[in-house]
């Protein structure tokens, strides 16, 4: 390992630094903000596109390169998510169906 | 509801999230002894920093040999998506003092984000009782992925190839299930698709930068979306009342 006990020290605390100041600077002076309504507007749509954001390279990428095999088990799983998701939008079923089908198809395909 | 209730309200709409964060605390906590990590490494982040998917990528980061710097910088980018979470809710903790409002900033993620707004929304969760429920989900899901950390470094000392089970799976998952309920509306849709298509061709832009371009066009995506289509069909009607409609929905 590259790093001392004392960096890796410094590295979490300046991470719990600049992460709990995000999630804390609004509410801070949470009497005192307010949101413009454009901003509420946009608001609505940053949680699909953050997660989003996230995934997609995750399922398509597994391996750093675009694979839309039907092989992919990364792919599998998460059509599977989505369709049970659109379809009875409960998280936990659509959590469930995922996973089930991930690790269904990693073990079984070849 | 009174405030046991209310938390344990809150814990119970939580389970979902939970269930999928379960492999995801585990495979941190493995991930982060293959890397060859000192083991309060693992639980000093999931204590203080909690916050998933930062955790994975500074890990990552830090197996590389990166700079403080840039670990530390990346993990303002991953989640900034926090401060729009924090902007959201401004509403519903405005009244309260800043104990609370300190305290509930800490678990301010996207998966307690995810099972406490819908029930504001609703109006399940009243001004007060939110605040037990936002705390009671808070507490369940801490107290879940600190407890797998644990698990998932001792199972990454005894099963040295579970960091190649692809048990990242679940934080797939796990959001897919957030997002599709959003579906139903076709702005989200243009958000989704512009968000997805973006984060495949900035993939390769270093420090996760690629990921915050395609979440920023995802959501001009879907601005311009809802914008147009209002236009379209109610051409009297002012985008507050749009608004409203979206709201309900």
């Amino acid at each position: 390992m590259k790093y001392t006990n004392l960096e890796m020290l410094a590295i979490i605390l300046g991470m719990l630094l600049v992460t709990y100041g995000i999630r804390f600077v609004l509410y801070a002076r949470a009497h005192r903000t307010h949101i413009p309504a454009w901003m509420e507007e946009a608001l609505k749509f940053v949680p699909v596109a953050v997660l989003t954001a996230l995934i997609s390279p995750m399922i398509l990428m597994p391996e750093q390169q675009l694979n839309l095999d039907w092989h992919n088990p990364w792919l599998l799983g998460a059509v599977a998510a989505f369709v049970t998701g659109f379809w009875r939008q409960q998280p936990l079923l659509t959590i469930l169906v995922g996973v089930v089908v991930f690790f269904g198809a990693k073990s079984l395909l070849p | 509801m009174n405030r046991l209730q209310a938390m344990r309200f809150g814990a119970v709409s939580t389970i979902p999230m939970i269930v999928g964060g379960i492999p995801f605390g585990i495979i941190f906590g493995s991930l982060a002894m293959s890397y060859g990590l000192p083991v309060w490494v693992p639980i000093a982040m999931s204590s203080l920093v909690f916050a998933g998917s930062a955790q994975f990528v500074a890990l990552g980061l830090m197996a590389a040999g990166a700079p403080a710097w840039v670990i530390i910088s990346t993990t303002l980018i991953v989640n900034l998506r926090h401060l729009l979470y924090a902007a959201d809710f401004i509403k519903y903790v405005r009244h309260l003092p800043m104990g609370w409002r300190a305290g509930l900033a800490f678990g301010l993620i996207d998966e307690v984000y995810a099972a406490v707004r819908p029930h504001y929304q609703s109006g399940r969760l009243s001004l007060d009782s939110g605040k037990w429920a936002y705390l009671g989900a808070i507490l369940s899901f801490y107290l879940m992925w600190n407890i797998c950390t644990l698990i998932g470094i001792v199972a990454g000392e005894m099963i040295p190839d579970m960091s190649s089970w692809g048990l990242e799976f679940a934080m797939v998952a796990t959001f897919i299930g957030i997002i599709t309920p959003y579906l139903r509306h076709w702005p989200y849709w243009s958000t989704f698709l512009c968000a997805g298509t973006l984060a495949l061709l900035l993939h390769g832009l270093p420090n996760n930068l690629g990921m915050l371009l395609a979440a920023l066009g995802g959501v001009a995506a879907g601005m311009l979306t809802e914008r147009f289509s209002h236009r379209e069909r109610q051409p009297a009607t002012s985008g507050k009342a749009a608004e409203a409609t979206e709201e309900q929905a």
